[in-house]
């Protein structure tokens, strides 16, 4: 399991992550899947996500999240 | 000032004519003149507590954006990677202390005023147990109005900032009008200064349009306010009040109404306060979002005072579930309950760390921690049951969206917070469990069908006012479904149903509204928070 998008779809594999980019504006993840994702990233790519960056604009889409990933990965 | 008094009524009117009629650009300092003067209304004294919190966080904040600055101008002086990380550590070093000082000493003064005598009380009861007769005495300090509503507000403002979410304001007295703007001192909502700033300090011409969807809200926060919830209260009080008599159904009835009364309170408190602010030209957020239409319990949560479950989530059960000991103990926790279990625990720690906290801020007493604790246990009993409603909607792929489903969990929903609710309502929680028990031993089915409410010495007016309020609050729920609100409707409609509107929300109010001599106005519920 190595990229952002093989980790959100493990956890909710019910959403379709390649075209939803309103997943926390719908309401398609609650705060319980936001701090799962967040944990599985953290233990998958050892990438820690501070509390200010769990914003909307960063948990959107999958996109966004990887975006999120590689900005804090540099 | 109570909002249901011709005080506050001529006091915001005289505000709004003085923020038109003077000189526009005035209009904040004039904001904060009228807040200030509402505020030393309810005591003089307060005012100390709220400008030890105005200045401490204008100074702290700004201390923080200045250290910022330095290291914006400072670090390309650095040539060395190593030099220039030393460099920000020792900058966000700094920061951290003007953080940490301001958060210690503004949740510390909220902590002593709120919970010095709750504490008290409870060493009292483990000391009494050991030996009789050695208490320690209550000191009974003052609760400053709405404090831990500009203080949670003002700390939403500290941690944006020193988190770079959020620049510090500059100007005082923008930053004081902020944290004292008086409509919303007494209940909320608890605002974020990057929603309030965009509509708080600049200049606003009068607009009518603008001002009767102001008026429309405001007066149907009074129309909730009067002709529900006060109608309602003294029935609830007297039912609480006398718990060996009013058993069984009685407390099924207390549930139900205090459902009602909660809600028409709460909300129409928040309809007069976004309706004042709005006069002013400024937009508070939404605090409410039909919450009684919501499926399940953490729905509910996201949808009931709505900028509390916000300010929660995102600064204590964010932080505390991302932490670096929370991740550890993450790890940990997959090593001895497994992959599945072990990466949930953590959360449900978090989540039941939040819930103590949200009872804690609803009230120093036991009642609210209990409250606090039963919401955050049901919200995890049915997350970990969430596979079972997963096979069940595969299995009937049709429920999902049956609207008799909907129905359901809607009424599954409304009960269960009904439930958990009473614990706001009796004195202590021994009392409270002791009420629910009544309902399985004691029902009382014939003096509720021989006396019913009308036995209680509350007058039938009281019922049919409250009746009568409460299918108007449906009628306009029914005409907002696709989530307009009741005072954008009305001003799209033509000069006489517009005046109609403003006429039947009047003479509602002065018809049905619990006022006039010899009636004891109710505070606001949540003002006691």
């Amino acid at each position: 399991m190595d990229t952002v998008l093989e980790i959100i779809q493990e956890i909710r594999p019910d959403v379709d992550f390649i075209t939803c980019t309103t997943l926390i504006d719908d309401g398609v993840l609650d705060s319980f899947d936001i701090i799962t994702i967040i944990a599985e990233i953290e233990e998958n790519l050892d990438i820690a996500i501070p509390a200010w960056e769990i914003v909307p604009e960063n948990f959107n889409s999958a996109e966004a999240l990887q975006a999120l990933v590689d900005r804090l990965d540099d | 000032m109570l909002f249901t008094s011709w005080t506050f009524v001529i006091y915001a009117s005289v505000s709004v004519l003085l923020y038109y009629i003077l000189p526009k650009k005035l209009q904040p300092k004039i904001l904060l003149v009228s807040s200030i003067i509402f505020y030393a209304y309810a005591g003089v004294e307060y005012l100390l507590f709220l400008f030890a919190t105005i200045i401490t966080v204008f100074i702290a904040t700004n201390k923080i954006e200045d250290l910022k600055e330095t290291q914006k101008a400072n670090l390309s002086n650095f040539s060395d990677k190593a030099q220039k990380k030393e460099y920000k550590a020792k900058i966000h070093l700094k920061q951290k202390k003007w953080f940490l000082s301001c958060l210690i000493l503004n949740f510390g003064i909220l902590a002593v005023v709120k919970y010095t005598d709750f504490v008290i009380s409870n060493i009292n009861v483990v000391v009494n147990t050991v030996s009789e007769g050695s208490s320690l005495p209550l000191l009974n300090i003052i609760l400053p109005m709405g404090i831990s509503f500009y203080t949670f507000q003002s700390m939403s403002y500290l941690i944006d900032v020193f988190w770079g979410k959020q620049k510090a304001e500059r100007n005082f007295f923008n930053y004081a009008l902020f944290a004292s703007f008086f409509p919303q001192m007494i209940q909320g909502p608890i605002s974020r200064y990057s929603d309030l700033s965009k509509t708080m300090f600049s200049v606003h011409k009068f607009e009518q349009n603008n001002f009767y969807s102001a008026c429309v809200r405001v007066l149907y926060g009074y129309f909730k306010k009067m002709i529900i919830a006060d109608r309602l209260i003294p029935v609830i009080a007297l039912l609480v009040a006398n718990p060996d008599q009013y058993q069984g159904i009685y407390v099924i009835a207390v549930m139900f109404l205090y459902a009602i009364c909660l809600y028409a309170d709460f909300t129409g408190g928040i309809d007069i306060t976004i309706g004042v602010a709005k006069m002013f030209g400024i937009d508070l957020v939404e605090n409410f979002n039909k919450p009684f239409l919501s499926v399940s319990i953490a729905e509910y949560w996201r949808k009931w005072h709505i900028t509390m479950g916000t300010w929660f989530r995102d600064y204590i059960f964010y932080p505390l579930s991302v932490s670096k000991k929370m991740l550890k103990f993450t790890t940990k926790s997959r090593k001895v309950f497994g992959g599945n279990l072990g990466k949930r625990i953590p959360v449900y720690v978090s989540t039941m760390i939040l819930w103590f906290l949200t009872g804690l801020w609803h009230g120093a007493a036991w009642n609210f921690i209990v409250w606090g604790m039963v919401n955050g246990l049901v919200i995890l009993i049915s997350q970990e049951l969430s596979p079972l409603y997963a096979k069940f909607h595969k299995k009937f792929p049709k429920a999902k969206t049956s609207k008799s489903y909907f129905a359901f969990s809607v009424f599954r929903t409304f009960w269960l917070m009904n439930i958990i609710r009473v614990f706001d309502c009796y004195a202590n929680v021994p009392l409270t469990f002791k009420m629910f028990g009544s309902i399985f031993t004691n029902l009382s089915i014939n003096e509720f069908l021989t006396q019913g409410l009308a036995g209680l010495g509350v007058s039938s007016v009281s019922y049919i006012a409250a009746l009568y309020g409460t299918i108007f609050l449906l009628f306009v729920g029914y005409i907002t479904r696709k989530s307009e609100k009741f005072e954008d409707i009305a001003k799209r409609q033509n000069y006489i149903t517009k005046t109609a509107i403003v006429f039947f929300l009047v003479f509602s109010i002065i018809i049905f509204g619990a006022y006039g001599i010899g009636f004891d106005s109710s505070q606001f519920i949540y003002n006691q928070f």
